[in-house]
């Protein structure tokens, strides 16, 4: 196989898999927030926290560059501090793929905490455990599997993310160019074959993450 | 009631966009995919063509002409076919995609060195950009623009591109350039000169290639093969090659073409 299609599904790998491991703790967090507690702008935060599931990428995008570009609202502070701009780095890909995949972790699992049943968790608080000692112990043990089905998901979401990619991290060779941008360049430059190769591989790797998700997620995302 | 009142918004959001079509079928359409870099001019030249020509309708596909080829190829319906460089025509021709005898060239640009209008850089020479204060240096992709191609192209006769090559960011088209260097996300950027006019308040001009230092940039219009409306198409490509046409590609700063088939 072509060198080029090889960098280009090692990077896609890694930014999946650094964009999962950001999104698992800190989905599980928001999804225990909005499964358990009660207070005044959850709705909101739930919206919130959904909305890139909706939104097109390109505004995912958008965003990311508005806020983390060079002369952006963050960013500028973080280029003064440092000279140092995330945009057109392989970590601008992984931060793009994680907005757009989190949904997903949080979803998945916060479906999954609340199917826990009630009364384990009532009992846990009457035999005298803290909260957290309930959650780690009780809650998160018994949503496991759904956990495990929003990570599963969540990288999968994260492979394919196209985008907000484009857009914040480049289509550059052998840097940012994840599969899906690889594709991209080629079909719009006609070599058909290699886009081909990619998009069939792309789809088997796709199709395994969902069997899997299937496979442990259990009745948590069915 | 409600679910009936439903049932009516539904039906009407299906048909309602029918009834319309139905009635703009007797205006004649035109459908021109068009390189990116002849946005501004061509929106122009449509307005005016539909002025003097009542009942037409001409739609624009801008964008990288590797693209647009690629589009065509795919058997997307298009009428007329304006190309940055001949490359991506000529393939078209190769596969006899292109209705014999209507290709012509119309206008020539140059390439032009930017950076963001507020840059402190003090660069004025395509060889300081291989100095280390240069970072990112934003081009068209060569495998999807025609002005990547340009780019290289001069980059690698000066010698440059070895040396630069770790530095470039390449968009999609030279609108995507633009964007880059108006935004300030690099450093400088490689554009035609036209794109670096329209954008005159973001972008600064740096330095301009020697002419003959590498070959310009050409643009060939032509009909396509399947067009709908030939006897428009060929009214349209006559009319760029007009003087109202000329006047305004002439206005964006393209170079005007003598007539003739290219």
């Amino acid at each position: 196989m072509d060198s080029s299609i090889l960098f280009s599904l090692r990077l896609s790998f890694q930014v999946a898999f650094l964009a999962t491991l950001l999104a698992t703790p800190l989905g599980i967090l928001i999804a225990y927030l909005l499964a358990m507690k009660n207070f005044r702008g959850k709705g909101a935060l739930d919206a919130f926290f959904t909305l890139p599931l909706v939104l097109p990428p390109v505004v995912v995008g958008y965003y990311l560059i508005v806020l983390f570009g060079k002369n952006g609202i963050i960013g500028k502070f973080l280029y003064e501090a440092t000279g140092w701009s995330i945009m057109f780095t392989w970590y601008a890909a992984v931060l793009a793929s994680f907005f757009v995949a989190f949904p997903l972790m949080v979803k998945t699992t916060k479906a999954a905490i609340e199917a826990v049943d009630k009364n384990l968790v009532d009992a846990s608080y009457t035999l005298g455990h803290t909260e957290w000692d309930t959650a780690l112990k009780v809650i998160l043990p018994l949503a496991k599997r759904g956990i495990i089905a929003g990570s599963i998901l969540t990288f999968a979401r994260a492979l394919g993310e196209f985008g907000a990619t484009l857009m914040f991290a480049g289509n550059i060779p052998g840097k940012t160019n994840t599969v899906p941008l690889a594709i991209f360049t080629y079909m719009t430059s006609g070599q058909y074959t290699k886009a081909h190769i990619m998009a069939v591989l792309f789809t088997l790797i796709s199709a395994i993450s969902l069997y899997m998700a299937n496979k442990y997620g259990g009745s948590a995302i069915r | 009631m409600r679910k009936k009142l439903y049932f009516l918004c539904l039906l009407l959001s299906i048909f309602l966009p029918l009834i319309g079509g139905g009635c703009s079928t007797r205006k004649k359409e035109l459908i021109v995919s068009a390189a990116a870099s002849l946005k501004d001019s061509f929106e122009e030249i449509g307005k005016a063509f539909e002025r003097e020509n009542k009942g037409t309708k001409v739609l624009f596909n801008f964008a990288g002409s590797g693209f647009l080829r690629v589009q065509i190829e795919g058997g997307a319906v298009v009428d007329v076919f304006a190309s940055a460089g001949e490359k991506d025509i000529d393939l078209l021709e190769k596969k006899g995609l292109i209705k014999r005898g209507t290709r012509r060239d119309f206008a020539e640009n140059e390439i032009v060195l930017i950076s963001p209008a507020r840059s402190k850089l003090d660069l004025h020479s395509f060889s300081q950009l291989s100095q280390p204060v240069v970072k990112y240096i934003a081009i068209a992709d060569p495998k999807l623009a025609p002005v990547g191609q340009y780019s290289k192209e001069f980059l690698e006769k000066q010698n440059l591109w070895k040396d630069v090559e770790k530095k470039i960011i390449p968009a999609g088209d030279v609108k995507g350039v633009l964007d880059y260097v108006a935004r300030g996300e690099v450093d400088v950027g490689i554009v035609y000169r036209t794109d670096a006019l329209i954008f005159s308040k973001a972008v600064k001009i740096l330095a301009v290639p020697p002419r003959g230092s590498y070959t310009p940039p050409r643009y060939p219009i032509a009909v396509m093969k399947n067009c709908r409306e030939p006897a428009l198409a060929e009214e349209f490509i006559l009319f760029v090659s007009s003087p109202t046409g000329q006047g305004i590609l002439k206005k964006y700063g393209f170079r005007t073409v003598a007539l003739g088939n290219g």
